[in-house]
């Protein structure tokens, strides 16, 4: 098949949306790493406990993520429990326990119960993104901040862990079957001899418009700047009194809240199995590794470039459609190897 | 310890502080008073310590030993509740958030004020440039790429805005011209005028322990000399090493000699 305009138009238009999309998981993953330094290789499940709870909620079945976020909340307030005793330190721990227990099981409480009821689309788009956005702090918790001063190595180490734990949680949750969730809106425009679907365009837009509420977070409050400064020194954050802690859940809140959103807006676009969440994630990797895991618009360009260069070779070898877009990656990551410098903390 | 004489609060009291990098001890033992509204200078050599001595006091060290501030043991509390006690470090490698302007890096050090829900903030931050104007006309300029000596101000006003009652400040005269240090060692007297307590390490021995009521010689982790700053100043074997006088060595138990 011979490619013209309207074809080349087509598959500009996929590769964008789906670019939009691996922009987001490109932002939870620089942000976590530079944040936390833990590579977050779990991102991708947080895409497909996206979909696959909106797609269970459109089936007016109470979603397996209900149970994950109510026993993540146990575990978080035995931990917080332990801790306190341990340090003999209770002020502190209403206050923890209602963060980490009280408002997770009053979510996973409000879904359960709601779940049945014919819910509006964007009620059951709330709920799937409030549900799995709850999960990232308690992840953060159990998983990680134990362990927040470990080696960027053993910290991959338990993002493989947590990664492999959530496929197989999501494969008990929401079965071996995949889900679809309905289109956000069938219309479209024609321009000439150019079509845009209304789908693709909202995809595009509810990411820019995500990108830009985070940037202002980033750039205007003064939570933003005490991430961004722990990202940039993390002994001169703790000397003003930013705790890795704070960072760290508030980090990951904010990257469940990407894959949560990025999970819900490919729903659409293709069928998610509970094992879809590495790949997507994987080109969310690329993406931000072209932007050395550091600079985010840089990573948001090379997700862009992941998404065009995937969409264009499954047209011409379908087939070949990832070994193409991975292998292609190989000599960016040369140069960028090649050409990196390495940041070290400047005296 | 002829000069604890007086009787006064203790604001900082340190006892028998071991620290340890791996199986190396740094600190052996080591015991310091800070009262309250005074200035303590620590005085030493390259490598005796001094650094570890406040790193280990602001929590960011595992120690042994006591460490009690304002009349409490923080012995469990993290860098982030010793901060919002008003407990701040200017380190020795100042830590600045280098690609964020001089603005942001100030602003971040009042964050645990601004969480404690302090409306004061804005007032300490106009203070602070008209303390240090040069601060005030850079203040979009990145930290990264501030002088030297503007790096300095910017660490010490950053600290300052946390709004210390214990300031602990790392060699703050490090690399400075002067009339800077000058400006350095006014700003530390005023501060001490409106009721901050300071530990002071310095290299500038003199200048230091003029400004300062006690100090401490600190040697190969373990204090070697205490007193007040006036004594220490006169003590023969201080002048010769750390003030560069050549002095004629006096009998052995000169005046003003404090051993530990
Ligand atoms: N992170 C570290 N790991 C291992 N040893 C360390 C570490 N930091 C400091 N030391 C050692 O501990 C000792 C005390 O160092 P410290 O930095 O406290 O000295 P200092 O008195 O501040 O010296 P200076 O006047 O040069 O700043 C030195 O022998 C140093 O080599
Ligand atoms: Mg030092």
């Amino acid at each position: 098949m011979a490619m013209d305009l309207s074809i080349a138009t087509l598959l500009t238009q996929d590769g964008i949306t789906n670019g939009a999309i691996y922009a987001l998981l490109a932002l939870a993953l620089v942000l976590v790493f530079a944040v936390t330094r833990v590579i977050f290789v779990p991102a991708g499940e947080f895409v497909t406990y996206g979909t696959l709870t909106l797609a269970a909620l459109q089936l007016g079945k109470p979603p397996g993520t209900v149970g994950l976020l109510s026993g993540l909340a146990l575990v978080a307030g035995i931990l917080e429990l332990c801790s306190a005793l341990r340090q003999r330190e209770w002020r502190r721990l209403p206050k923890r326990l209602a963060f980490y227990v009280g408002a997770p099981l009053l979510i996973a409480g409000a879904v359960q119960l709601m779940a049945p009821l014919s819910l509006a689309f964007p009620v059951q788009i709330a709920l799937t993104v409030g549900i799995v956005t709850a999960l990232g702090p308690l992840l953060y918790r159990v998983a990680y901040q134990p362990l927040a001063e470990a080696s960027v190595l053993v910290l991959l180490i338990v993002s493989v862990a947590v990664h492999f734990a959530m496929l197989g949680l999501g494969l008990w949750f929401f079965g071996a079957e995949g889900s679809r969730t309905p289109a956000f809106t069938n219309a479209s425009l024609r321009l000439g001899d150019m079509t845009i679907s209304g789908q693709s365009a909202l995809v595009v837009f509810f990411s820019l418009v995500l990108i830009g509420v985070l940037y202002l977070f980033f750039d205007r409050t003064l939570y933003g700047k005490a991430l961004r400064a722990t990202a940039l020194n993390r002994v001169g954050a703790r000397l003003v009194g930013v705790s890795p802690t704070l960072a760290g859940s508030t980090t990951f809140t904010l990257a469940a809240l990407l894959g949560a959103v990025s999970g819900v807006l490919i729903g659409p676009i293709t069928t998610i199995y509970y094992d879809s969440g590495f790949l997507i994630s994987l080109k969310g990797f690329v993406g931000a590794i072209i932007g050395g895991l550091a600079s985010y618009p840089a990573a948001a360009a090379g997700s862009l470039l992941v998404g065009l260069l995937e969409s264009f070779s499954s047209f011409w070898a379908s087939a070949f459609k990832e070994v193409i877009v991975f292998t292609l990656i190989i000599p960016v990551l040369l140069w960028r190897s090649l050409t990196a410098h390495h940041h070290e903390e400047e005296e | 310890m002829g000069y604890e004489t007086t009787p006064m609060n203790a604001l900082l009291e340190v006892q028998d502080l071991h620290v340890a990098y791996g199986n190396v001890e740094a600190l052996h033992g080591v015991s310091l008073r800070v009262n309250e509204g005074s200035i303590v200078t620590v005085i030493g050599p390259n490598g005796a310590g001094k650094t570890t001595l406040l790193a280990a006091i602001m929590g960011l060290l595992p120690v042994r030993g006591e460490i009690s501030y304002a009349g409490a043991s923080v012995a469990r509390s993290s860098v982030e509740q010793r901060v919002a006690t008003g407990l701040c470090l200017v380190p020795e490698r100042r830590e600045l958030f280098a690609a964020m302007s001089v603005a942001d890096n100030l602003l971040l050090g009042a964050f645990q004020r601004y969480r404690a829900g302090d409306k004061s903030i804005a007032r300490t931050r106009d203070e602070i440039y008209q303390r240090f104007p040069r601060l005030g006309e850079r203040r979009t300029q990145l930290a990264g790429t501030l002088s030297g000596g503007e790096r300095q101000m910017l660490a010490l006003g950053r600290a300052l805005m946390g709004k210390p009652r214990l300031l602990m400040l790392d060699e703050p005269s490090l690399g400075l011209a002067p009339l800077i240090v000058k400006e350095i060692f006014s700003i530390i007297a005023t501060l001490k005028a409106s009721g901050v307590s300071i530990l002071l390490i310095e290299q500038n021995a003199r200048a230091a322990l003029k400004v300062s009521d006690s100090g401490y010689v600190l040697e190969t982790g373990e204090v070697a000399i205490a007193g007040a700053s006036a004594e220490l100043g006169e003590n023969p074997r201080v002048a010769a090493t750390y003030l560069g006088q050549s002095v004629v060595a006096g009998p052995k138990g000169s005046p003003g000699l404090v051993r530990q």
